[in-house]
């Protein structure tokens, strides 16, 4: 509780300055008890449109699950996932080989040395991410809780108790991300054959499809009306 | 009517024999593979049971025979060129997959389409949804051995196919939408012509409700099948008329905050607390009688005025994360997109599905059941194989 007050108006302002939306009384308000219940476990919290966003510490995870669930009524369990947060190379070039370089368009890197994707909500610098989504269904509220996890072993506790409905995203996110859930029973392949090597959502994993056979791009390069209006209008 | 004597005797030793025979004969349980070509499973769901006699003991359900790895696709692709794959997830609810991610870009882009395109986008999503639920209400009545109700569905969804593909072009995957408002406006006549048809999709919910929800034997194979508690439900992330058959008032369309027009229709949101097979049935009846209801309305007011937000042809989204779910024909549908700020496409987009937490509740739900009710519960769920492998 003592930091609260310190906290708290650096959060407004900052939500307030980018875009300046409207004030959420009834999300401050959540956010105000989250902080109070979960004290140094949660790390960050940010609130953006119609959402709220907190990101907490990956030993707490499960226990800011139950805190949610029990003390604050977030008894629908949404989704839970993962997000790899690396810069593929692939993706930044992909754009000036599907539609050539565009003068003025520089491609996603900002300058920024970091390999992973800054600037996030809520938050974070490390490459993966769990997040689960939870919805109170009586204050109409939802709320993303995010985990960052160790970058060489990530490994979180699994929520199979607090919601059983996490049993199956957990396969999915452990499939997928390669993401370990500590006491989950049978962390078995559920979309994938049972002999696939390496985890296809990671961004180093390379899209076969298109490491085989190049996206063929604007074949027909047409003038696209709305960039050549100026020019037409000139003419 | 009497039994003689003999008759007696001869019932008792029948009895003790059969009794003999089950003790002497092994009865231990055997494994059932459901699928992955079953007609039950719309599509390629297989579920492994282990069964003791006609009863199940336990299920596995065996999912991604159809896995198309959209999560990962559609990082490769421009945020005007998703709208195609996604079309594909929930095949029979076309347009309303697009919808929500659609306003996830929008609200990363801080852009809103025009009141116009809202209303239109909502009388599409209503209808998507009643071409999607006319399905199940026939198909159910196949699945419990009545044939007829299919028949009339496949007749009545037909109709609003037509519909969606004079506007769209396309019957089963429209790609209609476009970040900032649509792709095109109304065809001439085409309001009257819905309101026709949205007539005849009334009638043929009272033809459902007179052939199979009065009907004796649909009622014994549905009610009191395949219960879910409401606390189960949640902590499975049940959603749509799956949740609310057990009690749990919540609708996304209503109780959310939402750019599109349901606010300006006069609606309500079907209930029921039973939770069993026969209650999913008749609350998605009771919707697609809603979802018509909202249509004709929304014709009647449909404001004027543009339909496409002026947009630049390179789309640039700013740097950001969005949630944004809505009340899709199979429940909740929701994309987390999280936008790099380069001039790609999604960063990663998290693609959430109602019908995957719906069948992950199979496992608890399927214990104990006798094997012709796994059939009908598969049905009353409702999934769309699509929706679960994604």
């Amino acid at each position: 509780m003592s930091d609260t007050p310190s906290d708290a108006p650096a959060e407004t302002e900052e939500a307030a300055q980018p875009a300046g939306p409207p004030p959420d009384p009834e999300r401050e308000a959540l956010l105000e008890a989250l902080r109070a219940d979960l004290g140094d476990a949660l790390l960050d919290a940010q609130i953006i449109p119609e959402d709220l966003v907190i990101r907490v510490d990956r030993t707490a995870w499960r226990r800011v699950a139950e805190t949610l669930k029990i003390r604050h009524g977030f008894e629908y369990f949404c989704f839970l996932s993962g997000i790899d947060w690396l810069k593929s190379p692939e993706l930044e070039t992909r754009y000036e080989q599907v539609y050539g370089a565009i003068e003025g368009e520089e491609a996603a890197s900002d300058g920024d040395p970091s390999p992973f994707l800054g600037d996030r909500v809520g938050g974070g610098d490390g490459r993966f991410t769990v997040f689960l989504r939870l919805q109170n269904l009586r204050t109409k509220l939802g709320i993303t809780v995010k985990a960052d996890l160790d970058d060489a072993n990530p490994a979180v506790e699994t929520l199979i108790a607090v919601f059983r409905g996490a049993d199956w995203h957990e396969r999915e996110t452990w499939e997928m991300f390669g993401f370990d859930f500590t006491g989950h029973p049978a962390l078995r392949h559920i979309y994938l054959p049972t002999e696939f090597e390496g985890f296809p959502l990671r961004k180093d994993f390379p899209l076969l499809a298109r490491a085989v056979k190049p996206w063929p791009g604007l074949v027909d390069k047409e003038p696209i009306p709305g960039e050549d209006e100026e020019e037409e209008a000139n003419a | 009517m009497t039994l003689t004597e003999q008759q007696q005797v001869s019932y008792i030793a029948s009895q003790a024999a059969e009794a003999r025979v089950r003790f002497e004969l092994e009865t231990e349980g055997m494994t059932l593979n459901i699928g992955p070509q079953h007609p039950a499973t719309h599509g390629t769901l297989r579920i492994v049971c282990r069964l003791d006699g006609e009863q199940v003991v336990w299920a596995d359900p065996v999912c991604g025979y159809m896995h198309r790895g959209y999560e990962k696709l559609v990082e490769a692709r421009k945020y005007q060129q998703v709208t195609t794959l996604i079309n594909r997830i929930d095949w029979l609810g076309h347009f309303a997959n697009e919808v929500p991610f659609i306003l996830a870009v929008e609200r990363l882009y801080e852009v809103e389409a025009p009141e116009r395109a809202q209303w239109l986008r909502t009388i599409f999503f209503e209808m998507a949804r009643i071409a999607n639920i006319t399905l199940f209400l026939g198909d159910m009545g196949v699945q419990l051995g009545a044939i007829t109700p299919v028949f009339y569905a496949f007749r009545d969804r037909e109709h609003v196919l037509n519909l969606m593909e004079a506007v769209t072009g396309g019957r089963f995957h429209p790609n209609f939408d476009r970040v900032g408002g649509l792709k095109d406006d109304l065809p001439k006549g085409w309001g009257d012509e819905t309101k026709a048809v949205m007539r005849k999709v009334e009638e043929f919910c009272d033809q459902m409700e007179n052939l199979l929800v009065g009907n004796e034997i649909f009622e014994k194979r549905t009610r009191g099948i395949g219960v879910v508690p409401q606390k189960v439900a949640l902590e499975y992330g049940l959603s749509g008329a799956n949740l609310r058959s057990t009690g749990v008032d919540w609708d996304i369309r209503r109780d959310e905050p939402s750019p599109l027009a349901w606010k300006h229709a006069d609606w309500k949101v079907i209930t029921h607390t039973a939770g069993d097979s026969f209650a999913r049935y008749w609350v998605r009846l009771q919707e697609t009688r809603e979802a018509a209801k909202i249509v004709t309305q929304l014709i009647d007011g449909l404001p004027s005025g543009p339909i496409m937000a002026k947009m630049p042809a390179r789309l640039r989204v700013p740097k950001g994360e969005a949630w944004v779910h809505t009340e899709n024909p199979l429940g909740e549908m929701g994309y987390y997109v999280v936008s790099d700020g380069g001039p790609s496409g999604p960063f990663r987009c998290k693609i959430r599905t109602p019908s995957f937490n719906n069948i992950s509740i199979l496992p608890w739900l399927l214990r104990g059941t006798y094997v012709p009710d796994v059939v009908a519960i598969l049905a009353s769920l409702y999934f769309i194989l699509g929706d679960i492998d994604r």
